[in-house]
């Protein structure tokens, strides 16, 4: 059987953000029909690689074909008409507007300038008849969970052009992670629809971070890493230990001899546990049980439950069932300041919306939890607040080392410095890091690694979240495995415990 | 979202709409019919209470359009704004500029009065299209920007004189004391007027491709965007209808009260933005109607007449009424908004 | 630019590079255009005991303003905005004049002060009922103070039953219309409202917490602020400077007029903060820089007034200097009209600058994979 021309071919494909080069030549096709799915971890550059194809970021470098055109969009408008349609992890979408309206906002039927209403009904609910979805076009989009909220917005993208003449109709759908957030029922309903545009010949992107998605729905997968093509394969031909594999980058092997021990031997007794505790839409409920003086290291892909379960622990979001004891006391963890009370600190992965207050300065922004702990009304006295600064200033070696300077300023490992620096000045007894060396430099993330080992001897118990799986190996006592937003497996650290047995546990899902 | 989604029976409820009730409550009809039922059950009080002193009469009805055809035009011109997500803070003092800028021309320029007509309304649509230019390509809060426009056009009021000026044109006193005959009452030509603005408003806003686009840009201005919406043409149109709607119902007003003055309708916008809320227009915008406005602005000359036959009360107690009422709708909106985020 | 010293140039650029640089300049410079007009405006007389000056009496007209302005301050840098303002200074003034015309001696010192207590607590209660809505029920503080704004002109003709009370009492006069040691009272109820602000914010940690929970509310409840609380106290200290700005305004006209009564001041008062450099969407604050502001904008009508022009035009001045102030503060307006102008060579120039880049680049580069999470 001959292959069949690619309908979308990008090659070459250059991307440069300053100071990074986010995509350098990736060569990546799609052909009509099939289900692709783009892999790679954090960082790797599939979300670039989607900005370029759909017109939200010009191109660097390198050729996008398109039917056999070659072509180059200058807006995401410009790549809709030609029959590139995108559907995102939040649906962009009104909900103020019926269904029917928000598949044809923009391109209403209309006579004389009047829109037709009952055309456009009709015509909406034919559109969704024939893709077999039972939904009342006339209710309002906010009547619906985001599931279907998320399934109308595949139908207003695919769509497009077929209405007002002007497009091509869709040849490319990209979807992207759009089951992040839906249940079960929710994925199986989203992956008949998208069999149902595969078999009417409409090429889909897809990109999930759920393993056994990509496993029952895609024909073939691309996958990357630092923003390079690592390869091409038939979903058939690639198991789920070799993908992950290909995704980290390492060969199993390699990846031992990495693996070495810092930490101290002995922990000490219960500090915090966590029973049956979990959220709807976030993570499946868990047990957890961290010792003082223990540091456990969460390892999961990129959207497996990590931050979920950190925020969690840390009343940031509040759980639907379970209860959490510290010290033998339950803590209700109705806001952060139950958690903050009971000794849990937390520094979120997303330090510029959740952590830094970027107009304050640098000692500012380090005395904040403090102070908010003491109340406004007793401000910490100046000498001891500038003592204190400048201590953890020195400590961490925070550069600039001007206590005046506008934390929004520094660079990214000096402000998650300042935010360490802002738990520890509290003196908690568990400590949650959640990515704390993502978008920083070696020699940052290298102190911030011999911080967390410190801390431990001292008796600070610590969750430490991170994408690499070295660092979680060499930094943990304990190692929770999540994947597809559960807690699967507790390993002990140990000689035994490598990152070849912890790989296989992401792939199979089972304690073994 | 919920955890019931897995029980058997879930994939039905799934794709279905929620029950009745829930659909009643989430109903964006709601808060109109809760104005128009309390405006019912005001007027059935003030026919209880004022029977013997002629409430009854049709024309005391009508003449709730004729007392307040002008605040009804620029309420709409609110409506427009807030349902877009907006604020218009100027409606107050673009109507003030256009009762003294007509005065001025046709009393002291001789200008013609159709002239003088067309003059204004183009000065106060080009003052909303400015503002909404600005709020548009700086990205400056449309508060800020506004609240600009409220000074510049009270200033440029006080600029033209500041004595009132008189209209002593004939057709001017002809054209506002012409009435046309409903057969039960009257109506006068700003009532009609106000009506007419209602039925075109209506049609834009549900008719018209612009008319959706002010509610998807309320909905969700981002969403707007990515959808391939033209959302900054459209903030400025609205910006212009509001504009357009205040120097109407400028005219309105002079024509109601036949002068101009410096110092007319001073916090006019206060009572547009009320009725328009009252009304049940969300105030962050991408949900009302504009016939919830007219109920607004019914409710309110409601009180103005009731307190009229009331005779003990205070004209100050429309001012305390319509901050109560104002605040119980803020509420009912704060409930609807939070049941739906759950 | 490396030809005059170095060191001057660095100097000039600190200077200007002060959040108080232009709205002083800007002061300075509307003071200095009286000058021409009236050669003698700096000079300050003393006549029977009490100075008198255009200074003196630019201060002493501004006071209100100061005072609301103060108060709309924080209210502003917790990203709210406080509509009622005017409403609470009608209402302070009318039933704190109401109740001492009751009083069979107005002049009695007891019944004042009883008379205050019960305006201010009237002020408070307006505050609480602003922080409650916004703090506790979540609703947009342009939409929660606008119930008292729309209501509250009512509620104080209520109190004086459509009339402008007139009072007569000695003490009360002093509050907004005497003099004390030489100089106007009100200027030193100004003083201390301002230093106990100051003294407020800084001195405890009252103006870190406010300053957090304008600058990023995620990141201040990830913390452990207890924002709720903090927005309360503010709406409740900015509805208080109002009771006392409104204390001061019927003090000095001996009457109580519940219509207009600090009509607008709401309006003027977010201008001066806004011109003192606070910005709009919240976060650092200076307290300073709205006293300057709320002075920038007395002077504007003082010197309208002594210029000749004709005093109407002060509202189309006013309107002026919001659009510019606002289009300076604007960042894309900034980018639009300097951006092509002065950025490339702003980099160029000073080495302070040139010092900041690499702190960019690394942020824009972290940026970059950030992308992909979302």
């Amino acid at each position: 059987m001959a292959e069949p021309r690619p309908v979308l071919e990008m090659t070459g494909i250059v991307k440069e953000f300053p100071g990074v080069r986010a995509l350098s030549g990736v060569d990546f096709r799609l052909f009509p029909g099939e289900i692709h799915a783009l892999m790679g971890e954090n960082g790797a550059g599939k979300s670039t690689m989607i900005k370029v194809l759909t017109g939200v970021y010009s191109l660097d470098g390198g050729t996008i074909t398109l039917d056999g055109k070659s072509v180059r969009f200058a807006s995401p408008l410009q790549a809709q008409q030609a029959g590139i349609n995108t559907v995102y992890q939040e649906v962009n979408l009104c909900p103020n507007l019926s269904v029917a309206e928000n598949i044809f906002i923009g391109r209403e039927p209309t006579r004389f300038g009047r829109i037709q209403w009952k055309r456009m009904r009709k015509e909406a609910a034919e559109l969704v008849d024939r893709l077999g979805l039972d939904i009342d076009v006339t209710a309002p989009l906010s009547a619906y969970p985001l599931a279907v909220q998320q399934l109308v917005a595949i139908v207003r993208s695919v769509s497009t052009g077929d209405g007002d003449g002007e497009g091509q109709g869709t040849k490319v759908l990209v979807l992207d992670e759009p089951t992040s957030s839906l249940d079960r029922d929710e994925v199986l309903e989203l992956f008949r629809l998208m069999r149902r545009l595969k078999d009417d010949g409409v090429a889909i992107l897809f990109v999930s971070h759920f393993l056994d998605q990509i496993y029952e729905i895609c024909d073939r997968m691309t996958v990357l890493r630092n923003g390079t093509l690592v390869g091409e394969h038939m979903v058939s031909d690639l198991d789920q230990v070799g993908l992950i594999q290909l995704m980290i980058g390492k060969e199993l092997d390699k990846l031992e001899e990495l693996h070495e021990h810092q930490l101290r031997a002995d922990v000490g007794e219960t500090l915090l546990h966590a029973e049956g505790l979990g959220r709807t839409g976030g993570i499946a409920p868990f047990d957890l049980e961290i010792k003082k003086g223990e540091v456990v290291g969460l390892a999961g892909l990129l959207g497996s439950g990590r931050t979920e379960l950190a925020r969690l622990l840390f009343g940031a979001d509040q759980p639907d069932s379970g209860k959490v004891t510290v010290d033998d006391k339950q803590v209700p963890m109705n806001a952060p300041n139950d958690a903050i009370g009971a000794g849990v600190a937390f520094c979120s992965e997303n330090r510029k919306a959740e952590g830094l207050v970027p107009d304050l300065t640098v000692r500012e922004n380090i005395i904040l939890a403090l102070q908010a702990a003491r109340g406004w009304t007793r401000p910490i006295p100046a000498a001891q607040r500038d003592e204190l600064v400048a201590k953890y200033i020195k400590a961490l070696d925070i550069r600039p080392a001007n206590p005046e300077a506008r934390v929004g300023q520094l660079s990214g490992g000096n402000q998650q410095k300042v935010l360490l620096a802002r738990w520890l000045i509290t003196q908690p007894k568990l400590l949650i890091l959640d990515e704390p060396t993502r978008g920083i430099d070696i020699g940052a993330k290298a102190e911030i690694q011999k911080l967390v080992v410190s801390l431990s001897e001292d008796g600070m118990s610590v969750l430490y979240i991170a994408a690499e799986l070295e660092e979680v190996l060499r930094l943990s006592h304990t190692i929770g495995v999540l994947r597809d937003r559960k807690l699967v497996a507790r390993l002990t650290n140990g000689p035994e415990i490598t990152p070849s047995r912890i790989l296989e546990t992401i792939a199979s899902g089972e304690h073994q | 979202m919920s955890a019931t989604t897995q029980t058997p029976t879930a994939p039905d409820s799934r794709t279905t709409p929620p029950s009745k009730l829930t659909t009643l409550l989430g109903d964006r009809r709601l808060p109109v019919l809760v104005t128009a039922t309390l405006f019912l059950a005001m007027y059935i009080a003030g026919l209880s209470r004022y029977q013997n002193y002629g409430f009854g009469e049709p024309q005391v009805f009508l003449n709730l359009f004729i007392d307040n055809g002008y605040l009804l035009v620029a309420a709409v011109g609110a409506t427009f704004v807030i349902l877009s997500g907006g604020i218009d803070l100027s409606i107050g003092s673009v109507i003030g500029f256009t009762t003294m800028f007509t005065a001025w021309l046709v009393e002291r320029q001789g200008v013609s009065l159709p002239l003088a007509v067309l003059l204004a309304l183009g000065v106060g649509a080009f003052g909303g299209f400015l503002m909404g230019y600005v709020i548009h390509n700086f990205e400056i809060q449309p508060f800020i920007v506004t609240l600009a426009g409220l000074f510049l056009f009270r200033g440029l009021c006080l600029v033209i004189s500041k004595e009132s000026i008189s209209i002593s044109d004939s057709s001017v006193s002809s054209l506002a004391q012409t009435r046309v005959s409903l057969g039960l009452g009257e109506l006068s030509i700003g009532a009609i007027a106000a009506l007419v603005v209602i039925g075109v408003a209506f049609y834009v806003l549900h008719y018209t491709r612009f008319g959706r686009r002010v509610y998807a840009i309320g909905g969700n201005e981002q969403s707007a965007m990515l959808m391939g919406l033209p959302q900054g043409r459209t903030k400025i149109a609205v910006y212009t209808v509001s504009g357009f709607c205040s120097a109407l119902a400028g005219l309105l007003f002079m024509l109601y009260i036949q002068s101009g003055d410096p110092l007319h309708a001073v916090g006019m916008e206060l009572d547009a933005i009320a009725a328009t809320v009252i009304g049940g227009t969300l105030l962050t915008g991408g949900s009302g109607y504009v016939i919830g406005t007219l109920f607004g602005v019914l409710v309110l000359g409601l009180i103005k007449s009731i307190i009229q036959f009331e005779g003990t009360l205070s004209s100050w107690w429309t001012k305390i009424a319509t901050g109560v009422l104002l605040c119980a709708f803020i509420l009912i909106q704060r409930a609807m908004t939070a049941r739906k985020q759950t | 630019m490396s030809t005059p010293s170095a060191a001057t140039t660095s100097r000039w650029r600190a200077l200007t590079h002060h959040h108080l640089f232009w709205p002083v300049a800007v002061l300075v410079a509307l003071l200095l255009v009286n000058v021409p007009f009236t050669p003698d405006f700096f000079s300050i007389k003393m006549t029977d005991g009490h100075l008198y000056g255009s200074l003196v009496s630019i201060v002493l007209f501004g006071s209100p303003l100061i005072l609301v302005a103060v108060g709309m301050t924080l209210v502003i840098a917790t990203g709210g905005i406080d509509l009622s303002v005017g409403a609470v200074v009608a209402i302070t003034g009318a039933l704190t004049c109401s109740y001492i015309s009751d009083q069979a001696d107005q002049n009695a010192l007891s019944g004042v002060f009883l008379a205050m207590g019960v305006g201010l607590v009237a002020a408070v209660v307006c505050g609480l009922w602003n922080g409650f809505l916004v703090a506790r029920m979540g609703i947009q503080p342009i939409i929660a103070t606008l119930i008292i704004m729309v209501a509250g002109r009512g509620v104080a003709q209520l109190i004086t039953d459509g009339q402008i009370i007139t009072i007569n009492s000695e003490p009360y006069k002093l509050i907004g219309g005497g003099y004390w040691l030489t100089l106007p009272f009100s200027i030193f109820v100004v003083a201390v409202v301002v230093a106990v602000t100051v003294a407020l914010t800084r001195r405890t940690a009252l103006g870190l917490l406010v300053e957090s929970v304008g600058g990023n509310a995620e990141a201040s409840r990830l913390v452990g602020i207890r924002s709720r609380r903090i927005k309360i106290m503010v709406y409740v200290f900015c509805a208080l400077c109002a009771g006392i700005a409104g204390l001061m305004i019927s003090s000095n006209t001996s009457a109580a007029d519940g219509n207009n009564a600090g009509l607008w001041i709401e309006l003027d008062a977010i201008l001066a903060v806004v011109i003192g450099g606070t910005s709009l969407l919240g976060g650092r604050f200076s307290i300073g820089g709205t006293v300057i502001g709320a002075l920038v904008i007395q002077t504007l009508t003082t010197t309208i007034y002594t210029i000749g022009v004709p005093t109407q035009t002060n509202l189309v001045f006013k309107a002026a200097v919001v659009i510019v102030v606002c289009l300076l503060q604007s960042p894309k307006f900034r980018a639009k009209v300097f951006g092509a102008k002065f950025g490339p060579k702003s980099g160029a120039t000073s080495g302070g600058s040139a010092a900041a880049e690499p702190a960019k680049t690394v942020t824009t580069a972290e940026a970059a994979p950030k992308m992909e999470v979302s």
